[in-house]
């Protein structure tokens, strides 16, 4: 057995040598014409062997280890007590999301600029992220294209804006609408398809919108994308220093106040705010209505959901439809956030951060998704020395989840029951 | 005349293209056909097997070696064997600890590990695309009246003899040898396959190892027949690929073959006589109707649902 360790031990760190070596070591740079090959630091050498050492001990001490690291004293307080009762716990939730909400409404004013621009672009993200949580946690249908719907919120405000001149709370509604349109479209062929084929149609879905807004130039500008995305106004008040449409005034000389810039960032920030909680509130009641507990019904065992009556294209296309509606909401915000749209925006790897939110933060629990949304866009921008290593830290994370803790950091508790055997 | 050489023309590039998208595809379908699941960051190990490739190819041309076959052939090795490494890792880390979770989570689990290796490759090489040189150039020209000319380049040949010969190893392994015996056990019946004493976290393994090697060599001539490498050089081919291996029949060696062949010259026609930009929307359409209308696709076999 010992030998049998040690030779498997030794080949791992070799792999890994191999695996590492050539990637790391050694770089390709391009001069003109031609490519050398140059060497790295001696620090990443040294780091490429300390690598294979490291594998080398944890294989050989691998049982020892493992053995050890499962009589550790479990470190999570609420580990080995009842696990809270249902009601209260859902008050808790409920007490802790009042709170968050309370304190996001009166953050903005104490902050700088900077972080109230990054808040409102979290809150975009907590409600793509509660529009997919809809669809993977609680339907159970991986959708790898949802960046798509996102694009159609967006792309509608933008091209009607242009077209039509339409304000922010017109295209709301209407993107939101034909978002959800499209989804049901795109749903309603795919929907029978089995779990990751799901997933590789709706990404080839998501690909093929991306295509389409980068190549059809006339209407969409192609890869220029669209500006001069007007921004929401409130009751006809604009944040603007200069009113640009006749008939608006200006919001800092109908209160008779200074004009600062600030205003109109801390109001798409109230306004992103007030639809996140809509977003949550909606959906919250969604996950309490028959078809709320049909999704879950249908995650859980498709073929015991169908027996017992449930159309499954019905259920599904209801998931798909919502969740695609709440990415049109989020898209139109982002359009009038950003005043600038691009297919750059909307890219599979838009939809693969969304994704690894809602996994993150424990698929279907709100709570969760929220907390996980902060997390995500927060963490990188705090670490901006390792902003390289986001992505790359980004895609270790989503693998050592599923390996240790599928349901994520705040999973769902259901009441449970199960039969004791007896003897 | 004209119409005709075009035509060939177009023929020739697709299947030049879809032998490549063959190789990757062997290893989503070899993957599928024993666990069940689509292993995502399969187009990363092949972008990697092309980034090795080229750095080979690099330092043995510094080192002053300049017989071509040898060059070619040293690349092509270390391409493999960094790739299958990389191959047997992914599975080991990323793979084995959530098999038999539900669906989803290996799913989930092979898309954080293809952005890792994207991100990988990325800090470690930089993000600009790297030119893959010409090392085999010239070709044979056909031409009517010397208006359009079809060339058939020793390049396209190099590939088309290259995926030939991987094919036919690859089906006399599968069928001739003991572990390929052992591969069609356990892509039958994996629980059966283990009470009859076949060691399956091994055969899974070696799926993973050829899988990986095959795409390594699809990476070198690839990044050599379109001249360029860069990280996200592999999202779109692993994804063209999966296209391939289900338009086959996902799990049947022989269907990812003539699913490679028919993407690539579905996908030449279309910039053929199309537009080039449409033509990833054109394989992702078709991709979407074999799923809608033939999920088992060309060759495979239909699944039945047990409750």
């Amino acid at each position: 057995m010992a030998a049998n360790n040690m030779r498997h031990a030794l080949f791992c760190a070799i792999v890994t040598l191999i695996i590492s070596f050539p990637i790391l070591g050694l770089s390709l740079e391009a001069k003109g014409v031609n490519i050398t090959l140059s060497g790295a630091k001696t620090s990443t050498y040294v780091a490429i062997v300390l690598a294979a050492v490291a594998v080398f001990v944890f294989q050989i001490f691998r049982d020892t280890f493992m053995g050890a690291l499962g009589k550790l004293p479990n470190l999570n307080p609420l580990a080995g007590r009842e696990p809270m009762e249902q009601t209260k716990r859902v008050k808790l939730e409920s007490w802790l999301l009042t709170g968050i909400v309370v304190f996001a409404l009166f953050w903005p004013f104490l902050v700088s600029r900077g972080s109230v621009d990054l808040a409102t672009l979290v809150l975009i993200y907590i409600m793509l992220a509660l529009g997919l949580n809809v669809v993977v946690g609680l339907a159970g249908l991986l959708d790898l294209g949802y960046v798509a719907f996102y694009a159609v919120g967006a792309y509608t405000f933008a091209l009607l804006s242009q077209y039509t001149g339409i304000s922010f709370w017109m295209a709301l509604p209407i993107g939101a609408l034909l978002a959800g349109l499209t989804g049901m479209i795109l749903g309603f062929p795919v929907l029978r398809l089995r779990g990751d084929y799901l997933a590789i149609v709706t990404l080839g879905f998501g690909e093929i919108i991306r295509i389409l807004l980068n190549n059809w130039t006339t209407l969409t500008g192609g890869p220029n994308g669209i500006g001069g995305i007007p921004e929401p106004t409130l009751f006809g008040m604009e944040f603007g220093r200069r009113v640009k449409e006749e008939g608006n005034t200006s919001f800092h000389e109908t209160f008779g106040i200074a004009y600062s810039g600030e205003h109109k960032v801390i109001f798409l920030y109230l306004i992103a705010l007030v639809l996140a909680v809509i977003t949550a509130l909606i959906i919250r009641r969604f996950m309490r209505m028959p078809v709320g507990r049909a999704w879950e019904a249908l995650r859980e065992d498709e073929i015991a959901a169908r027996s017992l009556g449930l159309s499954r294209t019905a259920v599904k296309l209801s998931a798909f439809t919502i969740g695609a509606f709440f990415a049109g909401f989020a898209g139109t915000v982002f359009a009038s956030k950003q005043g600038f749209i691009s297919p750059e925006s909307f890219v599979f790897l838009e939809s693969a951060i969304i994704l690894a939110i809602v996994v993150l933060g424990g698929m279907g629990s709100q709570l969760g998704v929220i907390l996980a949304a902060i997390a995500v866009t927060i963490l990188p921008e705090l670490a901006r020395e390792f902003s390289e290593y986001r992505m790359l830290i980004f895609g270790a994370a989503m693998v050592l989840m599923m390996v240790w803790r599928p349901q994520g950091l705040l999973p769902v508790r259901r009441i449970q029951i199960t039969l004791n055997k007896q003897g | 005349m004209q119409d005709l050489l075009y035509f060939s023309q177009q023929l020739i590039n697709g299947l030049t293209i879809g032998s490549a998208y063959a190789l990757i595809a062997i290893g989503y379908t070899m993957v599928y056909g024993i666990i069940g699941m689509i292993n995502f960051a399969h187009g990363e190990i092949y972008m990697i097997g092309a980034y090795t490739a080229l750095i080979a190819i690099t330092g043995l041309t510094a080192l002053g070696l300049a017989w071509l076959p040898l060059i070619l052939i040293v690349a092509l090795l270390c391409a493999m064997l960094v790739s299958s490494s990389m191959g047997w890792a992914v599975e080991r880390v990323a793979y084995r600890p959530v098999r038999g979770r539900h669906r989803l989570i290996p799913l989930i689990s092979a898309i954080g590990m293809s952005i890792f290796l994207q991100n990988y490759v990325h800090l470690a090489q930089g993000s600009r695309n790297i030119g893959f040189p010409a090392l085999i150039e010239g070709g044979f020209n056909f031409s009517a009246d010397g208006a359009f000319e079809m060339s058939l380049s020793y390049m396209q040949i190099t590939i088309f003899i290259t995926t030939l010969i991987c094919m036919t190893a690859l089906s006399l392994f599968i069928s001739r040898s003991r572990t390929g015996r052992a591969c069609r056990a356990v892509s039958q019946d994996i629980g059966m396959a283990s009470l009859l004493g076949i060691d399956t976290n091994r055969i899974i393994s070696a799926t993973f190892i050829i899988g990986a090697a095959l795409a390594a060599v699809a990476g070198l001539l690839l990044g050599m027949y379109y001249g360029s490498v860069d990280p996200l050089f592999g999202f779109i081919a692993g994804l063209k690929a999966f296209t391939a291996a289900v338009l086959g029949g996902i799990g049947s060696i022989p269907g990812a073959m003539l699913g490679g062949l028919i993407l690539g010259v579905s996908e030449s026609m279309t910039s053929g006589y199309l537009s080039g930009e449409y033509k990833d929307v054109v394989s992702f359409g078709l991709l979407i109707l074999i799923l809608l209308f033939k999920p088992t696709g060309l060759l495979g076999k239909p699944e039945v649902e047990k409750i």
